[in-house]
């Protein structure tokens, strides 16, 4: 296995954890809340692809995109409320949101995990050069380079995403300038739930065993990566994702075939000693002296 | 007296149980620019939130030409056409002075005639068409209070609100701002003017009301611009 190899297939994963940490700071930006059950839209995601195993492939990414957005505006409802309360109150109800929706997914699905078959022939490999890829992983790639530079374009491009980010930036005086609260925490969760729902349907494609912890799973290492990029910005959190994901998947290359199992502990030292040399997070800067006399 | 466009009876505002405001009743006629000065915690800002619905009342009304703003949303009370210019500007740093000013945009009721109005300000304040592509954190104090300024009016308010205009700047830059607020006041627009350093609002507003301890102490009028005796004893509960 080349040094190239494992670049390609980190980059690959880093971008889908990119994705989810992404979907993970744009709630947080403009609601100040870290939406726990985030992993449980990636789980709905996932569950309609199975559901829809047998019929046509548009229909289960229509399923899938459908239930992601809907359980994500659901949410959105189900936080309302959460809006004038403390971080703790908010963080503890996206708790129990979590665990409410994978109790609701045992009831439904039983604990026994099934497979998905959607676009599994991804997983075929293709050789470029000295290299063997999986299509998943160009996929992955482009989806995924694709996904990010979209959203950015939204935030930066249009008006809605203007407004976004201002709320995100100084929530009081956007409310002030006339900026609708519901209307931009309602497209952040729509935009975070469009973005799961295409991760989540590459990432049943590289891990198709189904579970109702599924999404949670994967949305603990992306939140470690949230908080070791910097969630106070978007761009620093969907990096960290990134990381975390691209470091994931060089320790899965590096460590020795027996050594496997010390991944996650491996991962957590590497957390640990970015967070006592850089506490703001990786990429998150010091606040330049912005307000002038 | 021109028919109001504000109205506030009797209002009483409290933070923890303790009044900010107690008792406030003033008047701002269509036209107007009527000034509010006190020292710091007089209750002036607090009175100005409390128009934009940030801060509910505890007793009393605010009005807006006639209908009460009980229960009604920053958001929509900002669609009925008031701008506040918030203390310390309250700029967006990071954006650039002209997504700084397409933020004021939002509170327009209508996007008709909007690039006029973006014209406009551009006119009475050049540096948000030059300095359009930079982050609004590196203009100087001055630009960032036009630029404030100019944000809150390419809303098309009726009424503006502005909170201590001059705060911060130098003598020189605040006679600038009061320029261009001569200007704001010939088209039209009603003020109500909060300002801690009283001499400016005083000259500038056709009434200025003296706050202090959340009470209204004393009206002043334009000739008692002079008259700093009179102000300073307001201030200090003679």
């Amino acid at each position: 296995m080349t040094v190239l190899q494992t670049l390609v297939d980190a980059v690959a994963l880093g971008l889908l954890y990119a994705l989810v940490a992404m979907g993970i700071g744009l709630v947080f930006g403009v609601m100040r809340l870290v939406n726990f059950a985030h992993g449980e839209l990636l789980t709905a995601g996932a569950y309609a692809l199975l559901l829809t195993n047998d019929m046509p492939l548009a229909v289960g990414l229509a399923a899938c995109f459908g239930a992601v957005v809907a359980l994500a505006l659901a949410m959105e409802v189900v936080y309302r409320p959460l809006r004038t309360t403390t971080p703790t109150t908010m963080l503890v109800t996206t708790f129990a949101v979590s665990f409410l929706l994978q109790a609701v997914a045992l009831l439904a699905f039983g604990a026994r995990g099934r497979n998905v078959g959607v676009l599994s022939e991804l997983n075929r490999a293709v050789s470029i050069g000295d290299l063997r890829v999986r299509w998943v992983t160009l996929v992955s790639i482009g989806v995924g380079a694709l996904l990010l530079t979209a959203t950015a374009l939204v935030l930066a491009r249009t008006d809605v995403g203007l407004q976004m980010r201002a709320a995100a930036m100084d929530a009081t005086t956007a409310q002030l300038l006339g900026v609708r609260a519901s209307t931009v925490i309602r497209f952040a969760f729509l935009l975070a739930a469009v973005v799961a729902a295409a991760a989540t349907v590459l990432l049943t494609v590289q891990r198709p065993l189904v579970t109702p912890s599924y999404g949670f799973q994967l949305v603990i290492p992306a939140l470690v990566g949230v908080v070791v990029g910097g969630l106070d910005r978007l761009v620093s959190a969907t990096l960290g994702g990134f990381a975390i994901g691209f470091a994931t998947a060089v320790l899965g290359d590096v460590l020795p075939a027996d050594g496997r199992v010390f991944l996650d502990t491996a991962l957590f030292l590497l957390v640990i000693l970015v967070l006592l040399v850089r506490p703001g997070g990786l990429f998150g800067r010091t606040r330049a002296a912005w307000e002038r006399v | 007296m021109p028919d109001a466009m504000l109205q506030i009876r009797d209002l009483e505002l409290r933070y923890a149980g303790v009044p900010a405001v107690r008792g406030l009743t003033l008047e701002v006629g269509r036209g107007e620019v009527v000034g509010l000065v006190g020292p710091n915690g007089a209750g002036k800002s607090s009175t100005l939130l409390a128009i934009m619905g940030m801060v509910p009342p505890y007793r009393g009304e605010i009005l807006l030409e006639g209908r009460p703003l009980a229960g009604r949303k920053t958001e929509a009370i900002v669609r009925s056409g008031v701008a506040l210019v918030p203390e310390r500007r309250h700029i967006f740093p990071e954006l650039t002075v002209e997504e700084n000013l397409r933020l004021g945009l939002v509170g327009r009721r209508s996007r008709d005639g909007a690039s006029d109005d973006l014209d406009r300000v551009a006119a009475l304040f050049p540096v948000v068409r030059d300095a359009r592509h930079r982050a609004a954190g590196v203009l100087s104090g001055g630009q960032q209070q036009q630029l404030a300024i100019a944000r809150a009016l390419v809303a098309r308010p009726d009424l503006l609100l502005l909170d201590e205009p001059s705060l911060g700047l130098a003598p020189a830059v605040v006679d600038g701002v009061f320029e261009a607020l001569a200007e704001v006041r010939a088209g039209g627009v009603t003020i109500l003017l909060v300002e801690q350093r009283a001499q400016f609002a005083v000259g500038f507003a056709d009434r200025t009301h003296v706050l202090a301890n959340g009470e209204l102490r004393l009206t002043l009028s334009p000739a008692d611009a002079g008259d700093s005796e009179r102000i300073t004893a307001a201030y200090f509960g003679a």
